[in-house]
């Protein structure tokens, strides 16, 4: 157990990071490399303001005709996104560990904070699943991996919450925990999840195309 | 149903699915936009309520742009190309009977996936084999042999436009229709349907031109703006029918191309087109203008100038054509030249570039009586827009909105009466002295 733990919270680390920024700048660079002869569009009508307007009105909470149009699913959203990186980055015991190894730390905040706050984050991933079973529109785009995904993503929360109140058998929460951070960060750059960074290269290209060229505003 | 599968069955024994060429397809077009967006979609449904199909008929879930394009373009990426017929025949049910590639889904998406030009891909796949309605491409050989999409020969098209000058010579003097003038500051082109069946649409503008004074002229060839062959999916054909009045233009060296009030014309002209035909710089080489623009331009430097009396003062308002409006940038021009003309505006709700799509667009005109149910039922969402407002009149600068306010009108009982912005500014411009026919006849209402 105590060496499983030590392969999570060592080599695994490593290679886990390195697939999750390797992965994501291979996607990018493999996508530039197809869009020189197959996207002059997206080259052709380049626009700083655009691009960043495009980018900026979906950053900010409610700040489209989309997002207000269903205000409680948005701010859910909103929240879902900021916490899932905020309590990981700014969590004590995660800068502790940075401290150990590389002598830099984050800000972190207090750990009764960082616990209300992963209840929330539970909170609007559940109502995120139960959007998607709920709305038909959804629902019916929704597939079994879609769902896995969503959990996949609060795996990390649950268990690093239920570690934290020792509920359950510690040392197994705490192995899982790590675990499921560590799958998680190797499926983002191989999945829908790459919007972390596709997100901006695909709102910037609408922002290009319908607001540079046509003036219309894409939020 | 039935006779759709009869017929496929029919097809699949005699027509084998050419997967080779549809793979050649989808590998070329296999970019980094594509891929990304069928990759990131995170189906979160906010494109749903943004799609007038969706809410014209219930909120049925299939209706969702995610949705359409998931069972097209994204199953057949997902297939690798090997599909049948079968399956190419449900994709033509929804890629032309279920959108119009109005592009209103790509400014409610989150990742501003831009769902129209997917759509636009697919149904260039389904064009490969034939798949694609007959309305769309009953019109390709008179595009290839003559140019334009009716067939009509350059005398014809000369003849009309000279009738057209004489006619309009009663009404303001000196009209002309210069043909083929070298070096012209305009060169206006036209939907053919007004030469041969609303040629007063040419008189209409004759007049305009010649009351602002404009030094302009008619091509012989390449006058026709449309572009059927975009819409069809068609996208070698659509290269050359753009092509034709671009090389036109830089022919007679004119300025500006000038396009009549229509609206899919624009968007296969200053959009489209050059990339349809091979501009790898995406801009087309000779600049274009929209009659909305041009009108615009008119009335502010006052070279039109409104009679007061003759402003309208029923209640009117103003569909914005999807192609001139949201896919143009121009509807800020639209409503400017409304407040020179209508004493009694009211916009509808949404409008500018969020308005909806009036049903009409995307092909579903000259699609004809297949599809003419289809349009009627998601028409409903721009009647209830239309009956909303109260108005009396629509105006429209595109013809496909036209045509399709005027059936909506019929199937949901509006009472309004379409009219496009040359209809009124003819109707209410002020003729200069100098352009005052020696034997005036009296104006009636």
């Amino acid at each position: 157990m105590y060496e499983l733990y030590n392969f999570l919270t060592g080599p695994a680390v490593w290679i886990s990071f390195l697939v999750f920024f390797g992965g994501l700048l291979f996607r990018i660079a493999y996508l530039a490399g197809l869009s020189r002869e197959r996207d002059r569009v997206f080259y052709n009508h380049m626009s700083a303001s655009s691009g960043f307007r495009s980018i900026l009105h979906w950053l900010i909470p409610l700040g489209s005709v989309s997002l207000r149009s269903q205000p409680v699913f948005s701010v859910m959203f909103f929240c879902f996104h900021v916490l899932l990186f905020a309590v990981p980055l700014f969590l004590q015991a995660h800068n502790t560990l940075w401290h150990e190894a590389f002598g830099v730390s984050l800000w972190s905040m207090p750990d009764h904070f960082a616990d209300n706050l992963t209840i929330a984050f539970m909170a609007t991933g559940v109502f995120l699943f139960a959007r998607r079973l709920v709305r038909p529109e959804v629902r019916i785009l929704t597939s079994v991996w879609d769902y896995t995904l969503l959990i996949l993503t609060v795996l990390p929360f649950l268990t690093g919450f239920l570690a934290y109140r020792q509920i359950g058998p510690y040392p197994i929460m705490l192995i899982l925990h790590v675990l499921f951070g560590e799958l998680l960060l190797v499926i983002v750059p191989f999945s829908k999840l790459g919007h972390v960074l596709l997100f901006f290269f695909s709102r910037a290209f609408i922002g290009f195309e319908m607001g540079e060229r046509r003036g219309a505003r894409t939020w | 149903m039935c006779r759709g599968e009869t017929a496929d069955m029919s097809e699949v024994l005699e027509k084998p699915i050419n997967t080779n060429k549809i793979k050649e397809i989808l590998e070329a077009n296999d970019g980094a936009r594509i891929r990304t967006w069928l990759s990131i979609c995170s189906r979160c449904g906010l494109c749903a309520e943004s799609c007038f199909f969706y809410l014209a008929r219930d909120k049925d879930p299939k209706l969702s742009p995610a949705y359409k394009v998931k069972h097209t373009l994204g199953e057949m990426y997902r297939r690798k190309g090997n599909v049948d017929r079968e399956f190419l025949s449900k994709c033509y049910d929804i890629l032309w009977g279920e959108c119009t590639t109005c592009k209103r889904c790509s400014l409610f998406c989150p990742f501003g996936i831009d769902i129209a030009t997917m759509i636009a891909t697919a149904r260039a796949v389904c064009h490969s084999q034939g798949i694609v309605p007959v309305g769309l491409t009953r019109t390709s050989d008179n595009y290839r042999l003559t140019g334009n999409q009716m067939g009509m020969s350059s005398e014809d098209f000369i003849d009309t436009c000279s009738w057209m000058a004489e006619e309009s010579s009663e009404e303001v003097a000196g009209v002309n229709i210069p043909i083929d003038k070298k070096g012209a500051r305009i060169m206006y082109t036209v939907n053919p349907r007004e030469p041969m069946y609303y040629p007063q649409d040419i008189a209409m503008a004759a007049k305009i031109f010649t009351v602002a004074e404009e030094d302009w002229t008619m091509p012989s060839t390449g006058w026709d703006c449309t572009n059927l062959a975009m819409f069809a999916g068609d996208r070698a054909l659509a290269g050359h029918i753009v092509k034709l009045m671009y090389d036109k233009a830089v022919e007679l060296g004119v300025e500006k191309i000038v396009m009549t009030e229509c609206g899919h014309a624009y968007r296969s002209g200053v959009f489209e087109g050059p990339y349809f035909a091979g501009y790898r710089n995406g801009r087309p080489p000779v600049e274009i203008v929209h009659s909305v623009r041009l009108f615009y331009e008119y009335l502010r430097d006052g070279r039109i100038k409104i009679d007061p009396d003759k402003m309208i003062e029923e209640p009117v308002t103003y569909q914005d054509p999807c192609n001139v409006s949201r896919n143009g940038g121009l509807w800020e021009e639209g409503r400017r030249i409304v407040s020179y003309l209508v004493k009694d505006f009211r916009d509808m709700a949404p409008n500018r570039e969020y308005n909806h799509c009036c049903g009409g667009g995307g092909g579903f005109i000259p699609m004809g009586p297949e599809f003419k149910k289809r349009r009627m039922i998601s028409g409903k969402v721009k009647a209830e827009q239309i009956r909303a407002t109260g108005a009396k009149i629509v105006i429209t600068p595109c013809h496909n909105c036209f045509d399709q306010v005027r059936d909506l009108s019929k199937e949901y009982d509006l009472g309004v009466k379409v009219l496009s912005f040359k209809d009124i500014i003819c109707e209410s411009m002020i003729i200069p002295e100098k352009f005052q026919p020696v034997e005036t006849d009296e104006d009636e209402e």
